[in-house]
Order: structure tokens, then C-alpha cells, then sequence
């Protein structure tokens, strides 16, 4: 029964890491750009929702409502200030700007909340728990399993029965023809940024309540993702899920026999996955 | 004028002179234990290795397009090397450092069999979680102090020379002489004709390959080598340190993060740029340093600048207005009427 | 005589240190359909992407009724009706047939081209509307980024190498179809490697040789031996 305790709760977590890699397959897929700082782009979310619940008082859910809205904008103008100017043939520049940004985005977390561990206070819902089937299930893990189920449904709808999902789609193809279809390709990414940062913003927040964390833990979050994203499959948002479900269960098995194992056994079956299916379990585009 | 009176050259006036001045400052960082304090001394020696390890990245990132953010893999793992081999197999330090050279050089195949298999950025993070799969490991490996890491036994520090003087300065002369060892043989690699084919894959990876160049084996090839010497490297900063933990032996920020500024503030895909790049940095840290987290941000929106504003650094900038280059590299079409001004100069 | 929709001054064109257009002059009348002929080489497709914002060029160079677009980015000319069929036909892969008609209408002018206008332009589509793009015929594709144009409701329609890599019975087809297009009451522009072709369904045209306006003329009264010589620059 322990283990397959060890089993579902691996599967719930990989809830919490879909949402980590679901805004950075987006971005890619939008617009082939790898974003370094994503990681520390989650921990600011859960730093501005600690703000937020802190001062407001408010519930860390209710906390979204505004946390999400900022995040997006964060990622908008993110995007039109300074991302855009990197996309091109070259792949320096994005990946040295957004490292750099990385650093920065850690080095001002640092500054301005210290390197003292926080966490978000969120009452009750940090330890009730349901029993199913003779398991006891956090409510917690399980209403952040949902949540990924949802967001990447509504990616999923967006990507594909909404204009804007059009658009996407469309400037990823070709962007010169898209900007003769009078889309403004500088826009439609500022908007993909700005809903990747909206899914990082509720990821981030999960985050900070399941864990404490701080400053530093970003890329280590950027890795989780980045792990989901290559063992689903890139471009494949339900492959995502299912990348962040494989890491999820990986890393619990591992903890299960050394907790001093638990994220190397979630590296490990990474490059496990790697070696045998380079394109990940469920391609659909070539990286 | 004739086509005769044109040659074709590989050096100019301005490398012929760097190489004199060169040799000079060389003899002079030779003699520094007879003129240089003991701090002094310390901060060179890391200059030095700073320099290796930027010289090397630059190889990697900026002529065989390998963006690498996971480096400290192989600056950790010669830094564990040193201590195991040394505590286990009784080797004298400096054979430690030769070893775990060839024993990095021997990790990173598997490594590179498997990383390169991602593309671009994916690479780059492929590269890290390496480096996590490393500290992760060694952290495991309770001999060596697991977590918490070990300090290098004192009879092993003195069986590198007795005297704490004479121990200081052999340090000093390792790092001078790792620096000296790397930039010559990027240099020369650069040169050689896998080091042509290096910079015709950066230029165009498509032509390249329907010339005949295998891009696979020389990148391959590049990462090896670079991972060996990344690894001597981090023995040496580790010889220096004497103590050993997982998480400054894997540091992103110590090993990657300030080696990437240092090369792009520079000039990344220059030769130049990373001894350019090293000075500012140090010398920025020198005077910043004090501001702490407020530094790393000035250098982290610097490198964002220089990534966007003057994509090829400092280096780059005086390159464009003096038509300067200390490390030729490429050959250039000398015009009979001056010897300075070339007629034409495919800059490499 | 009536106004020009599109006029153009002294274009040059640039992709970085080469030249590719030397002071270009050309205009293009309300309602009239201009060709525009010329070797590989010639700068037809950089014309193209001069017009359409793809390339910027000087101020003054490229205006369109009241506007200098020289200097706007494509997609602020799309909106004020120009648009274009691009050589190659370049349809989105990732996008359903019916879905890359509908990015066409995104730049939102009201007109009488909509879903249902060219589906009874090019019944076919309408069969294969849920269909991705990429798997529809050669001909039909070029169906699809012509009707994608249309769905812009331009004023100004370029058409670029429409029959290349096609059939000829597919040619025929399209070019049969394009009067009923222009028809109501657009201007175009048709670039083309086949000249017969080009001056049967327009008014006036133009030969590019090196990046150079070689001949003007209408397209009835220009002789072969003025064409070829414009075309191949021999004399």
C-alpha cells in the first residue's frame, strides 16, 4: 500500500509541474523561445503571493485574482521591452538575456525578501486530506492535479478554437505571412508571454503553498519543467501532463527508497527517457 | 598595381606587437611571488582560472555553438577528483589534477552522447541538469563528506611543497600556467584545420555539412576536450580552496553564471574577449563587491546591454573601430601601397 | 485621369550591404490591374516585399492613396486593405483550411468577401474546409491563399507567382477565375514569369531588369522584341 501511496502522490505532484513547464511549452511553441528565468519567474509569483496574502489578508487562492492579472502583465511587457528585440536566427541572444534576467530576478528577490525560506499561509487547506480507496489524499495535492487538468484543457481550447489560438498558431508558422494576415507578431507574443506568465502565476502559488521556499530555488523549478516538457513530447500540452506526471511519480518512487534521492531519481528517469526516445513520449513538433 | 603585389597574411603589425608586450607581462606575472603580496597574489591566481574557464566556455558557446549553462559539472567533478584521488589513491596533488583531467575527459562522453540529442537552448538546460545529476551524485558519497562536503587532509597540502610560501606560489604558477595553457591551445585549436571547420559550422552549420565537415564529431570533439580541461581547472580552484562541498563544487553562479558575463561583456567568440571580459570583471568586483546582491544585478543588466546593444562586447567594439586583432586567426589580403590597411578583411 | 492607389518614388531596396531595387518609379491606378514582369533576379520579390512592409524603405518611397506606408510594418499596411498572395502560396500548416481563410479576414475591413463569398468562389474548400491545409492539392492550396487574400476585403491585391509549380490546366483554371475576382472593383498587381499569361489579364505592365524599371506600357501595345529586350537586356 506504501507504494502505491508513493505511486499517486508522485502522480498528483506531477500536477504542480505541468503547470511549471505548461507556460514554458507555450512559449516555445509560440515563438521558439527558451526562457531561462522561467523558473524564477515561478518563484516571484509566489513571492508576489505572499505579498499579496500578507497584506491583503486575502486567501492564497483568492490571491490569483490579482496575482494572475499581474504576472500576465509582468509577462507582457517583458516580452515587448525586451524579449522581442532577442528572436531571431541566433541563438545567443535569447538564451544569454534571459540568463541574465535570471539572475537579476534572483539577485532582487534576494534583496528585497531575503534568503530566509518563506511560505504562504493557507489555513485548512494545507492539511485536509480525503480518503479514497484506503489512501489519504491531501486536498491540496489533489486541487493542484485539477487545476493542471484545467489550465492545460484552457490552453488547449485557446490553442485551438480561439482567434487568438489562431494567431498563435499562425505566427509560429510563418511570421512574415502572418504580419501580411495584419497580425503584429511583437503583440501575439507579448500575449503568449503574458498567458505563460498567467499559468507560471498559479503554479508559483501551489508552489508556495505546498513548500517553503526562497530566492535560489528557481532554477531548479526551470528544470522540473524543462524535464516535463522534453519527456512529453515537445509541442504536446497533454504530453506535458503527462512528462510532469512521469517526473511526479519518479521522484516520490525515489524519495520512497533514500529521501536522498528523490530529485535525482526524477533527473535520472529524465535522461532515462532521453537515451531510449530522444523526442520524448509523445512528439509533435521537431525542436 | 598588380594582383602580385598583393600578399596574403595571417599576422599584422598590431599582433606582432601584442606578442612582444605579451611576452613581457608574462615574464612579469612569472616573477610575482618576488613582487606581489600574498593577496595580491590570491586574486590573480583566481583571475587566472577565471580566465581558463571563460576561455573554454567561449570555445564551446561562442565558436561551436554549445551554449553550455552547466559547466560547473565538470569544475565540481575535477574538484572532487582532486580530493579523491588524493585522500583514496595517495596521488601527489599535481598528478590528481592531470588525472582528473583525463578521468572529466572520460565523464563527458556518455554526457555528450546523450545531451546532444537537444537542440539550442534545450542543450543549454540539458547541460545543467547534468551538472544537478553531479551534485547530486557527489553529495551522495558519504566518503567524500556527502552534503556537507570535506577539507583536504594537511598532510596533502604539505606534500605539495612544505613551506607555506613555496605551497602559495606553486598554486600561483599552476593558475598562471592553466591560463597560459588554455588560451594557447584555444588559440592553436582555433588554427587548426578542425578549428576552420569549427568556425564554418558557426557561420553556416547547413554549408558546413555539405562540405563534407562532420558537425557531430566536431562538436563532440570540442566538448570532450573542453570538459577535460574545465575539470583540471576546478581541481586547481579546488587545490586553492582546500575545502570541498556539493554545493560550491556545482555552483550555476560561481562556475557559469559569472564565466558567461565575462564573455559576453568581453566579446563572445572572440579569442580577445574573455581576457578583456576577466579584467572587467574583476575589476568590477573589486569595486562593487561590497554592494553584494546589488552587484550581480549591475552585471547581470550589463551582460543584458552588451547581449543586445553590442552583441560581439567590448572586444567587438574596439575590433570594429580599430581593426585590431591580437590573435589572427583568419587571412587577410594586404594591399602593396600600406601594410596596415588591408584591402580586404574577411574577419573571422 | 484617376488617382493612383499605390505609388512609388525613387525606391531603392536593401538587404544589408546589397542593393537589390535602384530608384524604382510606378504606380498603380484605382481599379486597374498592372503586371509586373522580369527575370529570377530581376527584384520582382523585393518589390513585393517593399510594398508590403515586409522590407522598410526610405521615406516618401512607397505611398499608398493619402499615405507614406514606406516606413510602416506590414501588418499596420494590411489594415489599410492590401493584400497579398505570396509566392509559393505559404498557407499555414498548423491551421485548417477553413481557419487560414479566417486569419485572412483578421485585419477586420467589412467588404463582400467573407467565408461564404469564397466558398462560391472555390466550391472545393467548402468540402474540405476541416482539412489541414497541407494535405489539399497544389491547385487547391493556391485556391486557399487567394481566397485568403480576399478575405481581407483589399482595395489593392498582389498576386506573386501564382502559376508557379502549377499545372497547366491548373493555371488556366485560376487565371479564368481571376477577372471574376478583380471584377469587383479592386486594383492588382500580378507578378509573373509568364508573360503571356501576365499581359492577358492586365492592363498596363512593367519589366524589372536588375532591379530597374526596363519598360512601361500598355499591356496590348507592347511588341515581343520591346519585351524581350527589357526582359533579357539585349539589344
Amino acid at each position: 500500500m506504501d507504494w502505491v501511496n508513493a505511486l499517486v502522490q508522485g502522480m498528483l505532484l506531477g500536477g504542480l509541474y505541468a503547470l511549471f513547464a505548461a507556460g514554458l511549452s507555450l512559449i516555445f511553441g509560440v515563438m521558439r523561445l527558451v526562457n531561462i528565468a522561467h523558473g524564477d519567474l515561478i518563484i516571484l509569483a509566489a513571492y508576489l503571493g505572499l505579498t499579496v496574502t500578507t497584506a491583503t489578508g486575502l486567501h492564497p487562492l483568492a490571491a490569483l485574482v490579482i496575482v494572475v492579472p499581474t504576472m500576465a502583465l509582468i509577462g507582457y511587457a517583458l516580452q515587448r521591452g525586451l524579449l522581442n528585440q532577442t528572436l531571431g536566427d541566433d541563438l545567443l541572444p535569447p538564451l544569454l538575456v534571459t540568463f541574465g534576467l535570471s539572475v537579476i530576478l534572483q539577485n532582487g528577490l534576494l534583496e528585497i525578501y531575503t534568503a530566509d525560506p518563506q511560505k504562504i499561509n493557507a489555513g485548512a487547506l494545507e492539511t485536509a486530506s480525503i480518503a479514497v480507496g484506503g489512501l489519504q489524499l491531501g486536498v491540496l495535492p489533489v486541487l493542484t492535479f485539477a487545476v493542471a487538468v484545467a489550465v492545460i484543457w484552457g490552453l488547449q481550447w485557446t490553442f485551438y478554437h480561439t482567434s487568438l489560438g489562431r494567431a498563435f498558431r499562425a505566427v509560429s508558422d510563418n511570421q512574415d505571412i502572418a504580419q501580411l494576415m495584419g497580425l503584429n507578431r511583437r503583440h501575439i507574443f507579448g500575449l503568449a508571454m503574458a498567458l505563460a506568465l498567467g499559468v507560471t502565476a498559479i503554479g508559483g502559488i501551489l508552489l508556495g503553498i505546498r513548500t517553503s521556499f526562497d530566492p535560489s530555488i528557481g532554477g531548479g523549478r526551470l528544470i522540473f519543467g524543462f524535464e516535463a516538457v522534453i519527456i512529453g513530447g515537445l509541442g504536446n500540452l497533454w504530453g506535458t501532463l503527462a512528462g510532469g506526471v512521469i517526473l511526479g511519480v519518479a521522484q516520490t518512487i525515489g524519495a520512497k527508497i533514500d529521501p536522498g534521492w528523490q530529485v535525482l531519481s526524477g533527473h535520472l528517469a529524465f535522461l532515462l527517457i532521453l537515451a531510449i526516445r530522444p523526442n520524448g513520449l509523445f512528439p509533435r513538433i521537431s525542436a | 598595381m598588380t594582383l602580385q603585389d598583393y600578399h596574403v597574411s595571417r599576422t599584422s603589425r598590431a599582433a606582432r606587437v601584442a606578442a612582444v608586450l605579451g611576452g613581457l607581462v608574462l615574464v612579469l606575472l612569472i616573477a610575482a611571488p618576488w613582487w606581489a603580496g600574498r593577496a595580491d597574489m590570491r586574486l590573480m591566481g583566481e583571475l587566472f582560472l577565471y580566465l581558463a574557464l571563460a576561455s573554454l566556455w567561449n570555445l564551446m558557446a561562442g565558436y561551436a555553438g554549445l551554449v553550455s549553462v552547466g559547466q560547473q559539472a565538470y569544475v565540481g567533478f575535477g574538484g572532487y577528483m582532486l580530493f579523491a584521488l588524493t585522500m583514496f589513491a595517495g596521488l601527489h596533488p599535481i598528478a590528481a589534477i592531470a588525472l582528473a583531467g583525463i578521468l572529466g575527459a572520460l565523464a563527458s562522453i556518455p554526457v555528450a552522447v546523450l545531451i546532444f540529442r537537444l537542440r539550442g537552448a534545450y542543450f543549454a538546460i540539458g547541460t545543467w541538469v547534468i551538472a544537478e545529476v553531479f551534485r547530486l551524485g557527489f553529495a551522495q558519497v558519504t566518503a567524500l563528506g556527502g552534503g556537507s562536503g570535506s577539507s583536504l587532509p594537511v598532510a596533502i597540502v604539505k606534500s605539495l611543497a612544505s613551506k607555506r610560501a613555496m605551497r602559495e606560489s606553486l598554486s600561483y604558477w599552476l593558475a598562471l600556467g592553466a591560463a597560459v595553457l588554455v588560451v594557447a591551445a584555444v588559440y592553436l585549436f582555433l588554427r587548426s584545420r578542425q578549428g576552420l571547420a569549427l568556425t564554418a559550422i558557426r557561420d553556416n552549420e547547413l554549408a558546413a555539412g555539405s562540405l563534407g565537415i562532420d558537425i557531430w564529431r566536431t562538436k563532440f570533439i570540442v566538448y570532450v576536450v573542453t570538459s577535460a580541461f574545465t575539470a583540471m581547472i576546478g581541481a586547481l580552484i579546488f587545490l586553492q580552496k582546500l575545502r570541498i562541498s556539493p554545493d560550491a563544487a556545482f555552483s550555476v553562479n560561481d562556475w557559469t553564471a559569472f564565466v558567461i558575463f565575462i564573455v559576453v561583456i568581453g566579446g563572445i567568440g572572440t579569442i580577445e574577449g574573455p581576457i578583456i571580459g576577466t579584467l572587467v570583471f574583476f575589476a568590477l568586483r573589486e569595486t562593487l563587491a561590497d554592494l553584494g546582491t546589488i552587484y550581480l544585478i549591475v552585471l547581470g543588466v550589463v551582460a543584458i546591454v552588451v547581449m543586445l546593444k553590442a552583441p560581439k562586447g567590448i572586444w567587438g567594439l574596439i575590433r570594429s573601430r580599430f581593426d585590431l586583432q591580437l590573435f589572427p586567426l583568419g587571412y587577410r589580403v594586404i594591399a602593396p601601397s600600406s601594410n596596415s590597411a588591408p584591402a580586404q578583411n574577411k574577419g573571422t | 485621369m484617376p488617382e493612383p492607389i499605390l505609388q512609388m518614388q525613387g525606391l531603392d531596396a536593401h538587404y544589408g550591404d546589397f542593393q537589390a531595387l535602384y530608384g524604382v518609379d510606378m504606380h498603380v491606378e484605382q481599379g486597374e490591374v498592372l503586371s509586373i514582369i522580369g527575370a529570377n533576379g530581376a527584384g520582382k520579390t523585393t518589390l513585393m516585399r517593399s510594398i508590403t512592409g515586409l522590407l522598410t524603405n526610405g521615406p516618401g518611397q512607397v505611398r499608398y492613396r493619402d499615405h507614406d506606408i514606406s516606413q510602416l510594418r506590414a501588418d499596420e499596411i494590411a489594415v489599410h486593405g492590401l493584400a497579398m498572395v505570396p509566392e509559393g502560396r505559404q498557407l499555414f500548416p498548423s491551421l485548417s483550411v477553413r481557419e487560414n481563410l479566417m486569419i485572412g479576414a483578421q485585419v477586420g475591413r467589412s467588404g463582400p468577401w467573407d467565408l461564404q463569398a469564397v466558398y462560391k468562389l472555390f466550391p472545393i474548400l467548402e468540402e474540405r474546409k476541416d482539412q489541414a491545409s497541407t494535405s489539399l492539392s497544389g491547385g487547391q492550396q493556391q485556391m486557399v491563399a487567394i481566397g485568403r487574400a480576399l478575405m481581407a476585403n483589399p482595395d489593392l491585391i498582389l498576386f506573386d507567382e501564382i502559376s508557379l509549380g502549377l499545372a497547366p490546366i491548373i493555371i488556366r483554371d485560376i487565371y479564368k477565375a481571376l477577372p471574376g475576382i478583380i471584377g469587383t472593383g479592386m486594383s492588382a498587381i500580378i507578378v509573373e514569369q509568364d508573360i503571356s499569361k501576365a499581359l492577358s489579364v492586365s492592363a498596363r505592365v512593367y519589366c524589372l531588369q536588375e532591379g530597374r524599371v526596363s519598360l512601361e506600357g500598355a499591356s496590348d501595345t507592347v511588341s515581343r522584341d520591346d519585351i524581350s529586350r527589357a526582359y533579357f537586356g539585349i539589344e
